[in-house]
C-alpha cells in the first residue's frame, strides 16, 4: 500500500481525483445550504420536495437540468472567445485547491510560496470574467465584466496586503508553515507556541474577509452581476454547461476563499486540545467547520446588507480598506522587531 | 555538450514544447487582427514564460510573473481596451503588412542582442534542477540585504513615474467647470 501510494504517478492521479470530487461536492453543499439558510432568513421553507426530505437532491437535478439545456452561443459573440471564457474561471478555481492543507500531510503539494501561488493563480479568473462579458456582443455583459474588472483590481490590493502581515508573523509563506505557527497547547506553565492570527491580526482579517467578498462579487458587491440592472452581467449569454462553470466556481471560489481564509487566520486544520498526532485524521473536519463557519457569515451578510453603489465600493477599497492594510504591515513589522 | 546529448533529458523536450508554444503567441500577438485576441495570446506567451521560470526552480519570480502581469497588466490592457473601443469582428487596420519586414528586423536584433549578452554573462553556468526549487528566503535575503539599495532606487524611480503618470493624464478642470462640478 504503502509502495503504490510513493509511485508519483499513482500518487498524481489520486490526487487529481481527490481534487475534482472535492469542486462540484463543496460547490453543491455550499450552494444547497445557501438555497436553505435563504429560506429560513427569509422565513420561507426552500427546496422541499426533490429527493424526498428536506429537499436534499435540488441542486443534483439543477445539475442534470443544466446538462440537458441547448449550449447557445449568440450570433454576434466572438464564438472561440465566448466558448474559451468559463475554462478561464474555472482553470483558476480549481488551481486554487493545489495549495489548501487539510492535514499535515493532507495537501495535494505544499509549495514553498503557498499564500503567493494561491493569490497569484486565482487573479487568472479575472480575465475569464472579462473576456466573458465582451465575447457575449451584448452590452449588459460587457458593463458587467467592466464592473468587474474595475472591482477585482481594486480589491486585489486589500487581499494581498491584509496577508502581509499574516506572512510577517508566520516568518513563512507556505501555508502548512503558516498552520505550524499558530498551533499552540496548554501546558503547565501557561499558553505554549502560537495563537489562531485572528487575534493578532484581528484588522487584517476584517480587510482580508471584506477584500474576499468583493472578490467573490457577492452581496454586497455583486454589482456586475446585479439582476436588477444588468440582468446577471457577463453571466446573461451563458446558457446549459457554460453557465453551470460559473455557477460552480462560484461556489467552489466561495468554499476556497473561506479555506484560505480559515489557514491564514484560524488555524486552519489544527483546533485546540486535538493531539498533533490525530491532526491527519481530524484536519478535514476541523477545516471544513472552520470554512462552513465562514460560508455562514456570507450568506448571512447576503441578507443584511443591500448593494453598494458603484463609486462607494470604490472609494472604500481605495481611501479605506488599502491605506489601513498599509498601517497594518507597519505595525505589524514594529511588533515583530520589537517583540 | 551536443545537442544530440542535450535532447535525451526529458526536461529539455518539455523546454521546447513551451518555448514553442511562447514563440508562436508572440506571434500571433502582433499578427491578430482582434485587439482582445492579442491580449489573450499575451496572457498565453507570458503564461509560458512563467512556466519557463519553473523549470529554471525561479517558483517566486514564475509567480510573480502570474500576478503582476497575467492578474494586473493585462486586466488592466483588456479593461483599458473594452471601455475605449473593442469590436468583436475584426479590424484589418490592426495588422500592418507593410510594417511586418522592419519588425522582423528589429525582433531579430533584440534577440540577438539579449541571447549574446545573456551567453556572455552566464555562459555555461550550471543552474539549478527541476524539483530543487530556490528558496524564497534566499531570494529575499539578496534583494533586501546585499541588493537592498538597488532595490530602493528602483522602487523610488517607479513611484516617481507613477506621479508623473497622474500628473501627465490628469487634466485640472478651468475655474468655470470647477464651479459646474461643484454644483452637481
Amino acid at each position: 500500500m504503502t509502495d503504490l501510494l510513493s509511485n508519483f504517478w499513482v500518487l498524481l492521479v489520486l490526487k487529481v481525483l481527490v481534487v475534482a470530487t472535492l469542486i462540484p461536492l463543496a460547490g453543491m453543499v455550499i450552494g444547497f445550504a445557501e438555497m436553505k439558510l435563504s429560506a429560513k432568513m427569509q422565513n420561507r421553507v426552500g427546496p422541499y420536495f426533490a429527493g424526498g426530505r428536506w429537499g436534499w437532491a435540488q441542486l443534483i437535478a439543477d445539475g442534470v437540468k443544466f446538462f440537458q439545456k441547448e449550449d447557445l452561443v449568440p450570433a454576434e459573440a466572438d464564438r472561440a472567445v465566448f466558448k474559451f471564457a468559463p475554462m478561464l474561471v474555472f482553470i483558476g478555481t480549481v488551481a486554487l485547491f493545489v495549495v489548501l492543507p487539510a492535514g499535515p500531510d493532507l495537501v495535494v503539494q505544499n509549495l514553498d510560496v503557498g499564500i503567493f501561488y494561491a493569490l497569484a493563480i486565482s487573479s487568472i479568473s479575472t480575465i475569464g470574467v472579462l473576456v466573458a462579458g465582451w465575447s457575449s456582443a451584448n452590452k449588459y455583459s460587457l458593463m458587467g465584466g467592466l464592473r468587474a474588472a474595475g472591482q477585482l483590481i481594486a480589491y486585489e490590493l486589500p487581499l494581498v496586503l491584509s496577508v502581509v502581515g499574516v506572512v510577517v508573523m508566520a516568518g513563512t509563506m507556505s501555508l502548512n508553515g503558516i498552520v505550524e505557527a499558530q498551533a499552540g497547547w496548554l501546558s503547565e506553565t501557561g499558553w505554549q507556541g502560537g495563537l489562531p492570527f485572528v487575534i493578532p491580526q484581528l484588522l487584517g482579517f476584517v480587510i482580508f474577509m471584506i477584500a474576499a467578498l468583493a472578490e467573490l462579487s457577492r452581496i454586497p458587491f455583486d454589482m456586475p452581476i446585479a439582476e436588477s440592472e444588468l440582468v446577471m452581467g457577463y453571466v446573461t449569454e451563458y446558457s446549459g454547461f457554460r453557465f453551470l462553470f460559473f455557477f460552480l466556481a462560484e461556489f467552489a471560489n466561495m468554499f476556497s476563499m473561506s479555506a484560505i481564509a480559515a489557514t491564514l487566520f484560524l488555524g486552519g486544520y489544527w483546533a485546540p486540545f486535538v493531539p498533533a498526532d490525530m491532526l491527519n485524521w481530524a484536519g478535514p473536519a476541523i477545516l471544513a467547520a472552520k470554512v462552513g463557519a465562514l460560508v455562514f457569515l456570507m450568506i448571512w451578510f447576503r441578507w443584511t446588507f443591500p448593494r453598494f453603489r458603484e463609486d462607494q465600493l470604490q472609494s472604500l477599497a481605495w481611501k479605506w480598506l488599502i491605506p489601513l492594510s498599509l498601517l497594518n504591515i507597519v505595525l505589524t513589522g514594529i511588533f515583530k522587531v520589537a517583540f | 555538450m551536443t545537442f544530440d546529448v542535450w535532447l535525451s533529458d526529458p526536461v529539455n523536450w518539455v523546454y521546447l514544447a513551451i518555448g514553442a508554444a511562447v514563440l508562436l503567441c508572440g506571434v500571433r500577438v502582433v499578427t491578430s487582427q482582434n485587439v482582445v485576441h492579442a491580449a489573450l495570446f499575451l496572457v498565453g506567451a507570458l503564461a509560458g514564460s512563467a512556466a519557463l521560470m519553473l523549470l529554471l526552480s525561479a517558483e517566486f519570480v514564475a509567480w510573480t510573473v502570474v500576478l503582476v502581469y497575467i492578474g494586473a497588466v493585462i486586466v488592466l490592457f483588456l479593461f483599458g481596451i473594452m471601455i475605449t473601443r473593442a469590436p468583436v469582428v475584426r479590424d484589418v487596420g490592426l495588422d500592418n503588412k507593410k510594417a511586418r519586414p522592419v519588425a522582423a528586423v528589429v525582433a531579430l536584433a533584440t534577440f540577438a542582442v539579449l541571447t549574446y549578452t545573456s551567453l556572455l554573462a552566464f555562459g555555461n553556468t550550471e543552474v539549478a534542477r527541476v524539483g530543487d526549487p530556490t528558496p524564497t528566503e534566499t531570494l529575499a535575503e539578496g534583494l533586501l540585504g546585499r541588493f537592498v539599495l538597488p532595490f530602493e532606487v528602483v522602487g523610488f524611480i517607479l513611484l516617481a513615474a507613477l506621479i508623473g503618470g497622474i500628473t501627465l493624464a490628469r487634466r485640472d478642470l478651468s475655474p468655470a467647470e470647477e464651479e459646474e462640478r461643484g454644483a452637481v
